[in-house]
Parts: C-alpha cells; structure tokens; sequence
C-alpha cells in the first residue's frame, strides 16, 4: 500500500496536486467554483482559473470579502472552493469562517496553502503555524492536512462531495510521495501506514514522511513503530488513535504547528480519556518562525525525523 | 394595526402593483409595534436600528421582493440580506407578518431554542437567508449571491441592509470595490443612515461620511439621499435604482435611530437596551396615534 521513504524519488508538493485535481474536479462538477485574493500563482488555483475562467472570482487581496463571497455563492448551490495562503484564510479571515461559513453551515471548502514553516525564506509573517488550533476551535469545521501529493488530490476529492465546511492545509515545499495513488482515503479515518509494536507515531502533514523516516532510524535500535497519518485533525480518529496506544503503550505526535492546539493537543485529550500512555509531542514550542531552508527551519524548531525519533525513545523510556 | 388577511392576499411570487401606501404605514407601525413588544418581553435587544428600517423593510417586503413564504427556498426568489444583523427584530416581524411562521414565535425571541435568536441564523429560522450580525460580512454575502446569480442566468435581484455605524468596517469597503469590479448590478444596497452607533453620533466615534462621494468613487451607482420613513421617498429611490445600469446600486436613506417611539427618537442609548413594561406601554400609546 506505500512505499518506503527512501525508495521514493517523487516529489510533489500538496498545493501541485491541489492544481490539478482542482481542474479535473471542475470538469465533472459544474457547481464548483473557486475563488482566490491575489495568490492563484502559489496556491495554484490558476490552473482552474484558465480553465474555467466563468467559474473562477479572483477577489483582490481582500480574504475577508472572499469569504464572505464564497459563502453567498454556496447559498446559492455552489461549492465554493476558497483559496489563500494559510495564515490569511485561517488568520486574516478567521471570523467570517466562524460567522459567516460555519455558523450558516455552508459549502465553502477553505483550502490554505503555505501552512507551517516550511514556507521558508518568506519568514515568520508568512508562516502559519496555528491553523489547526484556530480553525479546529470553529464548532462543526473539519480539518484536514494531506500527507503528500496523492493523498491532496483523495482529500479534494472528498471534501467535494462532502456537504459543509472544510478546512484543508497544504504545504509551499515538495515532500515525498509516501502513500500510493490508489490508496483508500475517508474523511475522518486515519491510516496505517506501517505497523510496529513498541511505539506508535501519530503524524499528519508533511512530518508524515519525517515519522517514516524515524521508524527506520528507531527499527536499528531494535524499535518497532507504528507509523499512522492522521490526515484529518477534526474529527479525529479517536478508535484508532486508542486502539495502536493501546497496542504499543507509547505514543509521539508530530506535526508542522504550535504544540499548544495541534494535533498532539488532540490526541493528548483522547489518550487522556481513554488511554492514558506515555505520550511525546514533536512541535513548534511557542515561538514564532523566520526565514530559512525548510530543511534549516526544521532543525531549528525541531521537527525533523531524529527529533521524532529522539521522542520515540523518550516515550518507550517513560513506559519501562 | 394590520390584519394578517389583507397581507395574505399578496401574490409575493409575482411582480405586482404597490400595495396602498396606507397599508404599507399600517404594516410598518405593525413592524414596529412588534419590535418594541418582542423586546419588551426577550428584555435585550435593538429598538433603535430595527425602528429605524420599519419602512424600507416593509416596502421591500411588501412591494418590491419576490419570494415565497410558503416555500422559502423557492430559487427565484429576489434575497435579502440583513447585513446589519442586530435589526433583526424588525426581519422577524416582517417575515411573520409574511407568514414565514407562526406569529407566536416572536415572543420566543432570544430563548433558549428559538428559531429568533439574538442575531439572524439561517439554520433556524425560515425566510433568513444567512446568518449575519458581526458587521460587514453580510453584504460581502450578498455579493457573492448576485454573482451566482449572473453565473445561472437568474433574474433574482439581491437586496442587502447595511448600516451607517457598519460602513466603518473595511469589509463593506473590500466589497464596494469587488462588487463594481464585477459589474453586480442585480445588487441593490439599503444604507440605513440613522446617524447614530452605539459610543455616539457617526461623526463623533469615526466619521464614515460622506457617503455618496465615496461609493460613487468605488464605481456605484447613488440614489437619494431619500427619506428612509416616505414611501413615495423610498418608491423613488428603489425604483432608480432598479432600472437598468451596469453599476451595483446603493439608496442612501435618511432615517431617524428609535423612529415612531419619541423617547427612543435620535437617542444614542436606546440602540441596545429593551423598553421595560412602562416604556413599553408608552411606546405602543405612542405607535397607537400614528
């Protein structure tokens, strides 16, 4: 079902899948529209654009009007796709989200490119790395943030033919292709990637491939780790999250955003009620970010797969 | 006082004829004799903006919207957006009177589950076409209803009531822009200018004036400024701006904050405080002689 990281020479980044499938979902979905402010460069929703120039509003740099547009035009039957980078559309307009699109239950599909530091040299102004807790906290908002390129166009996928809100982080930075393109895909449902008994590491994003890599740095310590891709933070996948806790008796969580929040906030809170284990969290520790390689950056912060490994060992220690 | 048979007899589905204009009066005292009493009774709310656009909601309801009380979802129907979403009580007491529901239901306003919440929710209540009430999101909104409508070769017109206090928020500016960018001219925008917000006087807090400079600068069509309590004032205003132009249209209208109640009239402490049983008998003698 996946390839091992370091057999994988493909690199895609997530809002390049995102293009695409964007355009093939406008080809059989005649209801979807897609808006953008002033970025469908970068979040390549330009690709759609040229496409199908009718059914793309591109909105000026002006993220809070382009929510509010998107939900008028999902009040009147569309699916509204609206496009930024993520500290805009999760940041600048994070009220008429709230207010407007989530409050009214309508179908605006948030998709947010440039999440995390990985954004690189643009620095911290750029660098959205609290979207998971500030969209998360939105009452009926689902989450999302895809692994790689294939697991983008599976999220897409979905979230179309899902009634209601989503919200979606992608990534500026090609990451390896770690999941196949036939590999199933259902909202709310996380996914083993590799089974192991000693610990298991709960990722989502791009620290998916980061946590495949430490499984092979932990397997020479004689570690076996579970590897799970918690592609969708809200709701979380709460029976699985259990059920390898409970089979491992350690856990990590790893993820390109603030600890406080995340998604090692919400396993922590289901480990918490229903499994309490030793429990690791690779994260940002409250700072900001700044410019840098990602590879740089994520040294800096801590969030590269000896960090998640280093973790792993910390968990399974806590647990003899 | 308004019989509920005398509005029934509207066919709100079709364009028609002006109801009388000494209906119209009658059935916007009505609005406002239900404001003050479902604010008398939830013991919060807005008096001063609802009472404000008793009239302008009650022609656009009565005399110029196409919809369909019977069935609220009807896609043709023309939309209104309160962006203003605190006036709320003035949309409910409209939409009752419409038969959207059951005119019991106004004295639920602001309980626990009641399909009249303290600001307008789409999910609960049958005629509001969106939830608004934080300031400025409602007309971007609006907004993006005429666009759908253009993209389905629709002829619904949008309607959106905004307030002059809301033209302080950059969103109303963002979409000013986005709107005569893509040429909406099937959105028609209600400014309700009472001169008043809640810390005081619109000139005082941020002064938003002058408003038809600045949205003839933004690529709009003006109309008026028109009296927001005439009808033939405000007839004139949604007429014009209702004929053909390329341009999104917006009616300034003049209008006096707590209008039809004399102790709530141009004062600056009644935008959010509800009328006790002793205000609220006076404010009924009052709407009694009108």
């Amino acid at each position: 079902m996946t390839k091992d990281v370091s057999e994988t020479t493909e690199k895609i980044a997530t809002r390049d899948a995102y293009g695409e499938v964007l355009v093939e979902l406008g080809e059989t979905h005649p209801e979807i529209v897609v808006l953008d402010a002033d970025l469908s460069k970068s979040t390549r929703t330009e690709k759609f654009a040229k496409r199908f120039p009718d059914r793309f509003f591109q909105m000026g740099v002006a993220e809070a009007n382009m929510m509010g547009v998107a939900a008028g035009l999902a009040r009147c039957g569309k699916t509204a796709f609206a496009s930024s980078f993520s500290i805009f559309a999760s940041g600048r307009a994070w009220e008429q989200v709230r207010n407007t699109i989530c409050y009214s239950a309508l179908n605006v599909k948030i998709v947010a490119t440039h999440g995390g530091v990985s954004v690189g040299a643009d620095g911290s102004s750029h660098q959205c790395i609290e979207d998971f807790a500030t969209m998360g906290a939105i009452p009926t908002l689902r989450v999302i943030c895809p692994c790689d390129g294939p697991e983008t166009g599976r999220a897409i996928r979905a979230i179309a033919e899902a009634k209601g809100p989503f919200y979606v982080r992608l990534g500026r930075a090609k990451v390896p292709t770690v999941t196949d393109a036939d590999a199933p895909f259902e909202l709310g449902k996380g996914i083993v990637l590799r089974e192991g008994g000693d610990v298991v590491l709960f990722a989502c994003g791009i620290a998916v491939a980061g946590a495949l890599a430490a499984r092979e740095a932990l397997a020479a310590d004689g570690l076996g780790a579970a590897v799970i891709d918690l592609h969708t933070l809200k709701p979380l996948d709460e029976d699985l999250v259990e059920d390898w806790a409970s089979r491992t008796g350690a856990a990590v969580t790893a993820e390109e955003h603030v600890l406080r929040g995340g998604l090692g906030s919400a396993v922590a809170m289901t480990l918490g009620r229903r499994c309490p284990v030793p429990l690791e969290c690779v994260g940002i520790d409250d700072q900001f970010g700044q410019s840098g390689e990602p590879e740089q950056l994520f040294q800096y912060y801590g969030l590269t797969a000896d960090h998640i490994a280093e973790a792993a060992r910390r968990a399974v220690a806590r647990r003899q | 006082m308004v019989e509920l048979e005398e509005l029934r007899e509207i066919d709100f589905t079709r364009p028609r004829e002006r109801p009388p204009i000494e209906l119209l009066k009658r059935a916007a005292n009505q609005v406002r004799r239900d404001v003050v009493t479902m604010l008398a009774e939830a013991g919060s709310g807005h008096p001063g903006g609802s009472l404000s656009i008793a009239e302008i909601i009650t022609a656009l309801y009565l005399a110029y919207m196409r919809h369909n009380p019977a069935d609220p979802e009807w896609p043709e129907r023309d939309r209104f957006v309160l962006s203003k979403g605190h006036a709320c009580p003035a949309l409910y007491s409209i939409l009752s009177l419409c038969g959207y529901f059951e005119r019991d239901a106004l004295s639920t306003l602001r309980r626990l589950g009641s399909i009249l919440q303290g600001h307008p929710d789409s999910k609960r209540c049958p005629g509001v076409e969106i939830s608004s009430g934080s300031l400025g999101q409602g007309l971007s909104t609006a907004l993006g209803m005429a666009l759908a409508a253009k993209m389905d070769g629709r002829t619904y017109r949008v309607f959106a009531m905004i307030g002059d206090g809301e033209s302080e928020e950059g969103q109303i500016w963002e979409c000013a822009m986005a709107a005569a960018h893509y040429k909406a001219n099937n959105l028609i925008v209600a400014l309700d200018n009472n001169e008043l917000q809640i810390d005081g006087p619109i000139r005082e807090v941020v002064n938003p004036h002058p408003f038809p400079e600045k949205w003839q600068a933004f690529g709009w069509r003006v109309v008026g400024p028109a009296d927001g309590h005439d009808f033939r004032s405000i007839f004139a205003a949604l007429d014009e701006a209702l004929s053909p132009d390329s341009r999104p249209s917006i009616c300034i209208f003049r209008t006096l904050k707590g209008k039809g109640v004399h102790f709530m009239e141009n004062q600056v402490e009644w935008h959010g405080k509800a009328p006790d049983k002793q205000q609220l008998a006076q404010a009924l003698s009052d709407l009694d002689q009108q």
